[in-house]
């Protein structure tokens, strides 16, 4: 599928490769919606730089091969000067070597830390991490003084790969994970898993890295063996549907989430209010689905490209993207983004907020 | 030892469902010989109909007969248009036949529901009920007993009754069946619609635990499949015994060995049976019809 605005001769095209359908089009449509809607509404508002954007979107249905396939298009072909998009990590991997080759800024929506790490000079991200979520996390159980956890993940692309981060910090927080129980992504019940996890010595809290129906079940078998001691879910499960799904058990979860899920929650003198409230309304409005974070990633990854655009006053790629890797106090639904030579995504741990389930809906822990 | 009996409980709710899913395949493999593998589906078809109807306002009772009777149109279509039109095909033209309606099913949910988790709310609460140091839910009792009622139900159809005697000698024997006026064109639509409905029930029973979405019923499929297999293919008993014993292996597999191992521990065990006993646990040696 193509937008593409007319073709007038003084555009700026910019590109982009999402999953907008198959298994990933629950990250994919809404970041498809919101470039769409935000290259609209910059046209209207006269462009950048004095001219049009011209935005060309390929469906890449989360398939990699597809993904590598539409970034040589939109290198050789559609000639963009920067490309938003990867909706997965799998898609943005696949697509990395072709834009550093070209020399083409790529601006990722996905989530591991490979993508950023080690750092490659024309990619970069807007999302947070699965390693941030677990020192987010960490920290808040280091603050209450738990130190000793037991774990349970999924065993899925997110759960695995969360995991690994997890137990490649846990140590730098004093926490010592003394259960470590995985669950398949399709599996209908854990209690097993959890009685194990109960019945470990000393554990004080429980962490669940998982995605999909997974950390909803784990939710439910939770309450249902009557285990005390808090449970932390990760940023994987941060959407209402969880709520709905995990019922009266989702009462007292703590979770890392993006600030964009307590919009109308923040306080007023919150410096991400205003763009986090903004975007939602401005979503909400036109497409009268309910905002999702991940749409949000691909608002501020067009956001930090058109500054850069603006302050490098060219089209041209190499200016675009030393500009990028100049961003600096960019507020974004993510949170405050500095970049730098060896940080292309520059988010650090104030972009997570702790949020605590109350009532059937989220609330700021902190 | 309050964690063993925890394992159990959990095993046998879950194995109650394989239980049922296998019980479907038998009673079609019975009367037809073929291997139904959109028998998922049809649990899928229960938990989906029942949770879209009640969210429509529909009273649960009515949404659970409403989607009970779903289940069996579908089963009979499934029989009339795409089984009994390739009559007399080889078992494994059946089969493909059968996976086939199974990914045209899952397709169709998609379509008519959506491609989210739902839940139900439990038919009697959610507060747990502690026994000896385990805690089981109120709903676990809902599966468990319904199937047995189930299996009582069946065994009475077939024992107890003309119709249920009819479908008993066409699994025997379909040429000696019709030589002596049974219908058993109608017997097997009959199976077919059974083995829908009992499906669609294990689906409506265990949705409050377990959740469901529109492909839940290919992993069920293969449990219930491998449970039929264990309890050796075509006898009702087996099937029962089967399915519980798929259910207890993954949940004592995942509590004291490991839980990444939890699918692979019930299969190699069901292999290592099948290697021994090719008939499964209850088969019976293989009679050949002459």
């Amino acid at each position: 599928m193509v937008w593409a605005a007319p073709a007038a001769a003084d555009t700026i095209k910019i590109g982009a490769s999402l999953s907008v359908t198959g298994p990933a089009s629950f990250l994919g449509d809404p970041e498809a919606k919101t470039l769409e809607m935000y290259v609209e509404k910059l046209n209207a508002e006269g462009g950048v730089n004095g001219k049009q954007l011209e935005l060309i979107v390929y469906d890449d249905s989360a398939d990699a091969n597809k993904a590598r396939t539409f970034a040589t298009r939109l290198v050789e072909d559609d000639e963009v000067v920067a490309v938003v998009g990867g909706s997965t990590t799998g898609t943005t991997m696949a697509m990395i070597p072709v834009f550093e080759d070209a020399g083409i800024p790529f601006i990722s929506l996905a989530g591991a830390v490979v993508i950023i790490d080690p750092v490659k000079e024309f990619t970069f991200k807007t999302p947070h991490t699965d390693r941030m979520a677990c020192e987010k996390i960490f920290a808040d159980m280091q603050a209450k003084g738990l130190a000793k956890i037991g774990m349970i993940s999924g065993t899925g692309g997110f759960g695995k790969s969360m995991r690994e981060q997890c137990l490649s910090v846990v140590g730098n927080y004093g926490i010592e994970i003394v259960a470590d129980e995985t669950y398949g992504p399709s599996d209908s019940d854990m209690t097993p898993q959890l009685t194990n996890i109960k019945n470990a010595a000393g554990v004080q809290a429980v962490i669940n890295p998982g995605f999909g129906q997974g950390p909803a079940i784990v939710t439910r078998n939770y309450k249902q063996l009557g285990i005390e001691v808090p449970l932390y879910q990760s940023h994987g499960v941060a959407s209402k549907s969880f709520i709905d799904l995990a019922g009266d058990a989702a009462e007292g979860v703590r979770l890392p989430a993006s600030a964009l899920l307590v919009a109308d929650k923040l306080p007023d003198s919150d410096p991400q209010k205003a763009v986090v409230t903004g975007y939602k309304s401005m979503y909400e409005e036109k497409t009268g689905l309910p905002v999702s974070t991940f749409g949000g990633h691909a608002y501020d990854g067009l956001m930090i490209l058109v500054e850069a655009m603006k302050r490098a006053g060219s089209e041209d790629p190499k200016a675009i993207r030393d500009e990028i890797e100049k961003t600096s106090g960019f507020m974004g639904t993510a949170g405050v983004v500095n970049m730098s030579a060896d940080d292309h995504m520059g988010l650090d741990l104030t972009a997570f907020r702790m949020l605590e389930i109350r009532g059937g809906d989220w609330t700021l822990a902190e | 030892m309050p964690e063993l009996l925890q394992f159990c409980v959990s095993g046998l709710t879950v194995g109650a469902v394989y239980a049922l899913v296998a019980l479907g395949f038998t009673i079609i493999y019975n009367a037809s010989d073929v291997v139904n593998f959109a028998q998922g589906e049809f649990v899928m078809i229960g938990g989906m109909t029942t949770v879209f109807a009640t969210a429509a306002g529909v009273p649960l009772p009515l949404a659970v007969i409403g989607a009970i009777l779903v289940a069996m149109v579908v089963g009979l279509l499934l029989h009339r248009l795409a089984i009994e039109p390739a009559r007399g095909a080889s078992p494994v033209t059946l089969i493909i036949i059968t996976i086939g309606a199974s990914i045209f099913l899952r397709g169709l949910a998609q379509v008519v529901f959506d491609k989210q988790f739902h839940s139900l709310p439990a038919f009697s609460g959610d507060t747990p009920i502690r026994f000896g140091g385990a805690a089981i839910l109120p709903q676990s009792f809902w599966v468990l007993g319904g199937a047995a009622v189930i299996v009582v139900l069946l065994w009475a159809f077939f024992n107890r009754t003309l119709i249920g005697k009819a479908v008993l000698a066409t699994a025997a024997n379909r040429l000696a069946a019709r030589l002596v006026g049974i219908n058993t064109s109608f017997v097997m639509g009959l199976s077919f619609v059974m083995s829908a409905a009992i499906g669609a029930i294990a689906g409506i029973l265990v949705t409050p635990i377990t959740l469901t979405s529109y492909d839940v019923g290919m992993l069920l499929a293969l449990k219930g499949f491998a449970a039929a297999m264990l309890g050796g293919m075509g006898n009702p008993l087996g099937a029962v015994v089967g399915g519980l014993a798929v259910g207890l292996l993954e949940a004592l597999g995942a509590g004291y060995i490991s839980s990444t191992y939890k699918d692979a521990i019930a299969f190699i065990v069901i292999l290592v049976v099948l290697f021994a006993m090719p008939g499964g646990l209850f088969g019976k040696a293989s009679v050949e019809r002459v």
